[in-house]
């Protein structure tokens, strides 16, 4: 009888679903991409049901996703719960409202309320005020029936959750079992930002719960009982519970292992990796094997969050980007792509078409295009200026590069493309993302204060370094092969008894056997 | 000219530059002056010239830790509350705030503060740049007294210094600040018009701030070469971060960044001393540039200025040097805020005498 030692790689897109199978020696044995549906769970079905057939059923253990579902929601602002946003930090930070600066559409879509209150901590986890309870509650019961979730940010949550927590109890005393996201779980320092991905997270709950039920529905109705993961921002990975409870974790992952997986499909190492998917497009960085992380806080719809995750240019343009007389997107006709698209013998003209009418796909019936020639052409020159200008923004020098182009919507990218020296398509490139899933790491991480004191910085290092890897060990990774990717110190300071914040993630790739 | 959602984003830029990685996040002091004159309407941006002699600037901003102001975010209401005590104190109005310093967060504060109070902005600051110490500002090597200083938090509290000498009204007020949070507003140093206009600030600070900021946000291909012509800047190294130390000592953030070349500068490593601001750039113990001439890391695609507290690993970075305001290399200049001030064995050697700017 074979070993078990099959693992499924699987890609929720808004527009497609993919699914690959690797073996123990990252081979590819199968791959399929099909429509994502409306259900979710039927597209993921078929997808794995496209590949199962082809293996061994049983020698599959493992089953990694990723999906940009999380990141489509919110550039779409769809299916968002409406969230109740209680910051505990007055009467400081008021110079700053909770979601200033969001875009209005977004905010609107999103807030259910916003409201600062006494409360909060200072560096060194003294109150910066006390608590304001009957605060908590007033605002709890103001926006009850409105709000279908809630996020909680206090001034310096890292340091000490504990008015996070007092608040989180008087909220779920007078809101029963509505769903509660506190920062201190979340983000990092830095107030705003962990107050936006706080906000962001309480939000996607049931995007997050919709496509984790769907997933195992359909690995139910295939017969699979693989031990599964999630990929996260960093394209590591973690449980499905987990991603339940934190789904803006797996905002940024898609990018991570597509340009994963278009290292592992060309060889490279060092390129700029476009992938274009139905709805958005991202330009990410592959260097010496790994994507680029960014050196700012993240935006995701123009809202900064302090996620690393891969330095990515995203633009609004995929193969069913919405093409009219004055605007290219951003709205897109996802999943129904071959339905809605002109040469799908669909009404609405979309960037698939535009690019059927270049030339650049070969699919459907080019005869449908009928009159909107002029205003395909118009919009194939937009998103070839719009691309060009995103691969220069993500450039460190003006010398040509490697263009490696991924995703199902990767034949729009032309041939010769300004700042480019070679334009790279890689067999199977359709199926990067689940690829880079399938071989995604894992990673373990430690965060928190540490009081060096005589034995020094390094051993405070040395210490966190050694928990993080066992932590990635017990997550499954290889021991001889986890290494920690990610040291960062923050000081506390005005500390007689000097502390400091070290966070260090480990990472390395799954154990077999 | 006006400040208002249309100037702030380039202010924001261009006192992240001058702020050689200090005086706080400036996207906090943007978004928090951008909702003061979204709430209150914009502020005047107004040349010495055009207030009278006699009138009365107050200099204000933050005092605390770098570390401590992106969490803990000031109310909005501390201006107002320095400027009725400084007037009582005076007792005498106060015609314009001034940023005492415009590098980082403290170049933008003035202004929040100003829209909701009702008052302009005057365009000038009293360093040029950023600097950790009370006293190191242009009006103490001028002779204007700190006194009185008045100090507030967040709360409500006010407190009022009278100290024998600039070095004493940091002590204090460093206490203080430590006592309320690690961050707090302050006042002192205030000055008139006609002292100001001979040589007591730096002239022009807040506009040559809105200037670098344009240019940055305005480069058609390498933001960094355009501002590095319009400042006339030294590239002290095109690298990547690779260590970043950062320790407390005596309530200041010291601690160093180490920066491996890449490129054409592949093999060199650059060493940055910080306290607050980037102090001194070593290589194989030779200094590049030191204080109080300025030294900011600029993300090397973007240009946008890294303060020195969200320096990272990995980040990848251009290091550039520029000329201090020409009062910091008079003999008084240096002694407040020369290499040796900091504790470097270092005689202060002015940046374009050991590189050619651009």
């Amino acid at each position: 009888m074979p070993s078990p030692d099959l693992r499924l790689g699987v890609d929720v897109g808004g527009t497609n679903t993919d699914a690959v199978v690797l073996d123990a020696d990252d081979r590819l044995l199968a791959k399929a991409k099909v429509p994502t549906t409306p259900d979710v769970t039927r597209g993921i079905e078929a997808a794995l049901a496209g590949v199962v057939e082809r293996v061994d059923r049983a020698r599959i253990t493992h089953a990694m996703f990723g999906t940009t579902h999380a990141t489509n929601a919110v550039l779409e602002r769809r299916g968002l719960r409406r969230v109740g946003v209680l910051r505990l930090g007055g009467p400081a930070t008021r110079a700053i409202r909770p979601l200033f600066g969001w875009p209005a559409d977004l905010r609107e879509a999103v807030s259910a309320g916003e409201r600062i209150v006494h409360g909060g901590i200072e560096f060194d986890g003294r109150e910066l005020s006390p608590l304001d309870a009957e605060a908590v509650a007033r605002f709890a019961g103001e926006v009850a029936g409105r709000a279908d979730a809630i996020a909680i940010a206090s001034v310096f949550a890292p340091v000490s959750d504990e008015h996070e927590r007092a608040a989180e109890e008087i909220v779920r005393k007078e809101l029963g079992d509505l769903p509660i996201s506190l920062s201190s779980q979340i983000g990092s320092l830095g107030l705003l930002e962990r107050e936006n991905a706080t906000v962001l997270n309480a939000s996607l709950i049931d995007v997050a719960r919709g496509v984790t039920s769907a997933i195992a529905g359909a690995l139910e109705g295939n017969g699979l009982r693989p031990v599964t993961f999630f990929a996260q921002n960093d394209g590591t990975l973690m449980d499905l519970e987990f991603a339940i409870r934190f789904p803006v974790l797996t905002i940024g992952s898609g990018p991570a292992n597509s340009i994963r997986g278009a290292a592992y499909l060309t060889g490279r190492t060092d390129a700029i990796v476009v992938d274009v998917g139905g709805t958005s497009t991202d330009v990410g960085v592959l260097v010496r094997g790994f994507p680029r992380e960014s050196s700012f806080g993240v935006e995701i719809g123009g809202i900064r969050t302090n996620f690393r995750m891969p330095d990515l240019v995203t633009i609004a343009l995929g193969g069913g980007t919405i093409v009219t007389e004055d605007a290219l997107g951003p709205e897109s006709v996802g999943y129904r792509i071959l339905e809605e698209a002109l040469v799908f013998g669909g009404s609405t003209p979309t960037l698939t078409d535009a690019g059927a009418a270049a030339q650049r796909f070969e699919l459907g019936d080019r005869s449908a295009l009928g009159h909107h020639g002029p205003l395909l052409a118009a919009a194939i020159a937009r998103s070839d200026a719009t691309l060009a200008d995103a691969i220069d923004r993500v450039k460190t020098s003006r010398e040509a590069v490697t263009l490696v182009a991924v995703g199902g919507g990767a034949p729009l990218v032309p041939e010769d493309l300004a700042g480019t020296s070679e334009v790279l398509r890689p067999d199977h490139s359709d199926v990067a993302n689940a690829i880079g899933a399938a071989i995604a790491s894992v990673s373990g991480e430690v965060d928190r204060v540490f009081h060096p004191g005589a034995a020094g910085r390094e051993a405070a290092i040395a210490e966190a370094s050694s928990e993080a890897i066992e932590r990635a060990v017990s997550a499954g990774a290889a021991r001889d092969s986890v290494e920690v990717v990610e040291i960062e110190e923050v000081p506390l300071a005005y500390l007689t008894d000097p502390a400091v914040r070290i966070r260090v993630k480990a990472g390395g790739p799954l154990a077999w056997g | 000219m006006e400040l208002d959602a249309s100037t702030l984003p380039a202010l924001a830029r261009g006192c992240a530059i001058l702020g050689a990685g200090g005086g706080g996040d400036t996207e906090i002091g943007l978004l928090a002056s951008l909702q003061a004159v979204e709430d209150h309407g914009p502020v005047p941006l107004v040349d010495l010239d055009e207030l009278d002699d006699e009138a009365l600037i107050m200099p204000c901003g933050g005092v605390g830790a770098p570390t401590v102001s992106i969490e803990k975010i000031e109310s909005g209401d501390e201006g107002g509350r320095l400027r009725e005590m400084v007037e009582t104190l005076w007792n005498r109005r106060v015609v314009a705030l001034m940023s005492a310093e415009i590098g980082g967060s403290n170049g933008i504060i003035p202004v929040v503060w100003a829209a909701r109070i009702g008052l302009p902005v005057v365009d000038a600051d009293g360093m040029g740049r950023a600097f950790p110490e009370i006293p190191q500002v242009t009006m103490e090597i001028a002779g204007i007294s700190p006194n009185p200083a008045v100090m507030t938090d967040e709360r409500g509290n006010v407190i009022v210094f009278r100290a024998t000498d600039g070095d004493w009204m940091e002590r204090m007020e460093r206490a203080a600040a430590v006592e309320f949070g690690g961050m707090s507003w302050s006042s002192e140093y205030q000055l008139t018009v006609g002292e100001a206009k001979a040589g007591a600030v730096v002239n022009h600070a807040v506009s040559l701030a809105i200037r670098l900021g344009t240019v940055v946000a305005q480069a058609e291909h390498d933001p960094v070469e355009a501002l590095a012509r319009e400042i006339h800047a030294a590239r002290l190294i095109v690298g990547k971060i690779v260590d970043v130390e950062r320790r407390t000592t005596a309530g200041f953030v010291r601690g160093s960044a180490t920066i491996e070349g890449l490129d054409a500068d592949a093999g060199r490593t650059l060493r940055l001393e910080i306290q607050n601001e980037n102090l001194v750039a070593l290589e194989r113990k030779r200094a590049l540039a030191m204080v109080p001439d300025i030294i900011t890391v600029l993300d090397s695609e973007s240009a946008n200025a890294i303060s020195t507290e969200r320096l990272r690993y990995g980040q990848r970075v251009t290091v550039i040097a520029f000329p201090c305001d020409p009062i910091w290399r008079t003999a008084r200049g240096l002694e407040l805020a020369g290499p040796r001030h900091f504790g470097y064995d270092l005689d202060y050697a002015p940046v374009e005498d050991l590189h050619a700017l651009a």
